[in-house]
């Protein structure tokens, strides 16, 4: 027998392991336009133990360990570029510690964000997390190895802002605490102690994450979502000045699409606001529409497009299939609000220029300190022409979103070497310092963030 | 391209001038009304074009029939003075566009339900109401081909409703239907008020939805069981282009054992939903379309409703759920009269 398959037999039991090529080629494929990539194993450890001794073990035997939480980055961050062990941790979903008078949840990184809204919807209704856009499998720890972020995105930040406390595995197999509970106290709080969390953004190339403890934030009774919507793309900055100025609302995206019709060539700000009762909604939108935006209103040149929506949750993931073939894959980017109308015009042109439907929108982060702007392109899976053009979409805006300024988010592996292209030295070898010594032999998510 | 077929001479001679003096939005006496109308009708800008909150309720008002709201959005159109912001215009005109393929047509030779641009609320069009009649338009994705366009009289923009609106006529008349009932008032209002006005020709007999539920319930009037409500009804904008369809309204809840309560906001003097007030131009919308709400709901509570009735989609989504948490149950009315032969509503 293989003895890497025989030692993941022995640390994680039969059951969770795997060789079988049916198996290896679930695990080859992620959602976006990647070629598959083929794992030589799959291991799902249960426990932060069980996953140091596998990457011990693979340190020993020199083999590649990936993390894989939902699998639903798009962007081939963990697919096993150079094989080895992917390690699926989502058998590692237990939600261990809420506590709710300190606004805090301890959960394991596997747990999906569905299941910690549901957790939470039966036994703190009153708190809610920052549930990203992808679909509910989405895990905890998977989005914070991607510096994810969600529908608390305007008052809180990052959802990687909204940590407490977290253990990491290195990838030469210590289990490590960052935080409070670094000092064996309860959860409460990832500062002041001095920084040495190196894990978050990352994409797994720097230890495993296996704990988490996440903020939580007061959840209203009633949540709804307005739409302002104007057609002028370059107001959309003002607009996002005087509603962040407010500071009414809980989530601020604007979204403009080519298809359906009514977004065409329009920009729908669409502006989630909660309220324990009816005055204090009507309060807020008072602030919002009444005071900073009706001289919109009144020149014609902004309206409201709707209002006191239900709050579809999550919401990105399900705008941007509009073609059939059921492909979509998008680039991500931080950018400063201001550069939204060239955003959106570039997501217009390069769309067209492929002959895809453009799909562009921008989520606004903290009091618009910036912007998640994605640029999303839809292709169809059994046409390799039409994943072709998006591949090659998807590769100019990276370059253009350096080119405006931008910092992409998540980036594949094209969009990490044109960030480390253009980054400073002394960063640049800080990184490279960082990562050859918390993982000297290399094994952790090969290929990603690796300094040339 | 069409005309509205208008007779200035009915309003010259018009002594009561009900269209402006009768509307709820505007303050003019007799005086003050002919002024603004002889300028409307002379082309020429009217605080009428900028107070107008699109109602509809003035075609009702107007003694003659001489369709004064459909004079004031041609105006407001010709003028460029649009009751709305122009984002929300472009956004209305675009909701209008097909854009997942033409429709499968087949020729039914018989009486039909047209769903419009409603097909996700075809669950309501069931049960032995609806037995005898083919739907059309039950597939959400080619829904917009069924797509009266009459919702942009809200929008000051006839030219698009005169430009599209053949071209939903051919696609329900190639069904061959030998009448046509319609889920929705402004479908109704369409093709039995507008076309006319305008003159476009409409190939097909049109039947009111509250005609059609009359019919069937007196058909089944031994399956009857009074429902002992005490209901008020949401009297939408375009059912003021058909006062005559109104009149089932007060019959259907005699029928079925319907209270229908006195209150001041009924019938004639229905207040607006405020789908569209709450986005236009003129300053203070938001909040005056939210008075005029609670006024509306205010009046259903004092009267004693039980139930708040719904017959349009667009009103049920602006006010229903606010109804709701007044403690007034919303019910469309076909869900209703379906609870009266022992149906489950859906």
């Amino acid at each position: 027998m293989d003895s890497v398959y025989a030692a993941l037999v022995e640390i994680v039991g039969q059951d969770y392991v795997s060789t079988r090529t049916e198996e290896l080629f679930t695990y080859s494929k992620d959602l976006g336009t990647s070629e598959p990539q083929w794992p030589d194993y799959v291991a799902a450890p249960a426990t932060a133990e069980e996953v140091s001794r596998i990457v011990q073990m693979a340190n020993e035997k020199n083999v590649a360990v990936v993390p894989l939480g939902g699998g639903l980055s798009l962007a081939g961050l963990a697919l096993p570029l150079k094989g080895g062990i992917e390690l699926d941790l989502k058998r590692m979903n237990q939600i261990l510690e809420l506590n709710e008078k300190g606004r805090y949840v301890v959960v394991e990184a596997g747990t999906s964000h569905g299941k910690l809204t549901a957790h939470l919807h039966k036994h703190a209704p009153h708190l809610m997390h920052s549930e990203p856009g992808a679909p509910p499998a989405a895990t905890i720890g998977g989005n914070l190895a991607i510096h994810g972020q969600g529908d608390l995105g305007h008052p809180y930040g990052f959802n990687s802002d909204m940590v407490s406390g977290m253990e990491v595995v290195l990838p030469t197999g210590e289990v490590c605490r960052f935080g409070s509970c670094a000092l064996g106290n309860s959860w409460y709080t990832l500062h002041p102690l001095p920084d040495v969390s190196m894990f978050m953004g990352w994409s797994g190339s720097t230890g495993i994450i296996t704990k988490v403890s996440l903020r939580l934030f007061p959840c209203k009774k009633i949540q709804e979502q307005d739409a302002f919507v104007v057609e002028d793309e370059e107001l959309v900055p003002d607009i996002l000045y005087e509603l962040t100025h407010v500071g009414m609302a809980e989530d601020m995206m604007v979204v403009s699409q080519e298809i359906p019709p009514p977004f065409n060539r329009l920009h729908y700000i669409l502006i989630n606001i909660s309220g324990d009762s009816r005055k204090e909604l009507e309060f807020k939108r008072q602030l919002m529409f009444d005071d900073r935006l009706s001289k919109y209103i009144q020149d014609g040149t902004g309206g409201i497009g709707a209002g006191g929506q239900e709050v579809p949750r999550p919401v990105v993931s399900k705008t941007s299939d509009w073609r059939k073939g059921g492909g979509f894959e998008y680039v991500g980017a931080i950018m400063p609000v201001t550069t939204y109308p060239e955003c959106y015009k570039s997501g217009v042109e390069i769309s067209g220029r492929h002959g895809i439907p453009y799909t562009t929108l921008g989520r606004v982060l903290g009091s618009g300190h910036s912007m998640m702007f994605s640029w999303t392109f839809a292709f169809n899976r059994a046409d390799e022409e039409t994943v072709r053009h998006a591949r090659q979409a998807l590769h100019e805006t990276d370059e253009k979103v350096l080119e405006l300024g931008g910092t992409l988010w998540k980036p594949a592996v094209f969009g990490q070497k044109l960030l480390m292209d253009r980054m400073d030295d002394g960063t640049l070898q800080m990184m490279q310092k960082v990562k050859h010594m918390l993982d000297p032999n290399g094994i952790m998510n090969p290929g990603n963030w690796e300094v040339a | 391209m069409f005309e509205l077929q208008f007779d200035e001479s009915k309003c010259h001679a018009c002594v009561t001038r009900d269209c402006l003096t009768r509307c709820q939005y505007m303050d003019l006496d007799a005086q003050a009304a002919g002024i603004e109308m002889e300028k409307i009708i002379s082309g020429q800008d009217s605080r009428v074009l900028h107070e107008c909150r699109t109602c509809y309720a003035c075609e009702e008002y107007c003694p003659t029939g001489n369709h004064p709201f459909y004079l004031i959005v041609k105006r407001q159109e010709e003028l460029g003075i649009t009751p709305l912001p122009d984002p929300i215009i472009r956004q209305g005109i675009q909701v209008g566009v097909p854009f997942r393929g033409d429709p499968e047509i087949t020729e039914i030779n018989g009486p039909v339900l047209n769903m419009g641009v409603f097909s996700p609320l075809a669950r309501l069009a069931q049960g032995k109401l609806f037995e005898d009649l083919t739907r059309i338009s039950t597939d959400s994705r080619k829904m917009h081909h069924f797509f009266c366009q009459l919702m942009y009289l809200h929008f000051a923009r006839t030219s698009v409703i005169n430009q599209r609106l053949p071209g939903v006529i051919e696609t329900i008349s190639a069904y061959k239907p030998t009448e046509v009932v319609h889920f929705h008032d402004e479908c109704y209002g369409t093709y039995t008020s507008y076309a006319p006005a305008f003159g476009i020709e409409v190939p097909f007999r049109s039947i009111h939805l509250f005609e059609h539920l009359y019919n069937r319930l007196t058909e089944l009037r031994e399956e009857i069981r009074p429902v002992n409500y005490k209901v008020a009804y949401q009297r939408p904008c375009s059912s003021r282009l058909s006062p005559d369809a109104h009149a089932y309204v007060d019959k259907i809840f005699d029928l079925i054992g319907a209270e229908h309560v006195s209150r001041r906001y009924v019938d004639e003097n229905a207040l607006c939903c405020g789908s569209t007030i709450v986005s236009q131009k003129q300053e203070g919308s938001r909040r005056f379309c939210l008075e005029l709400q609670e006024e509306n709901i205010e009046d259903m509570k004092q009267a004693g409703a039980e139930l708040c009735i719904f017959n349009c989609p667009a009103c049920m989504q602006t006010m229903g759920k606010q109804v709701a948490e007044n403690g007034i149950m919303p019910i469309w009315m076909s869900d209703l009269c379906r609870m009266a032969i022992g149906e489950t509503p859906a």
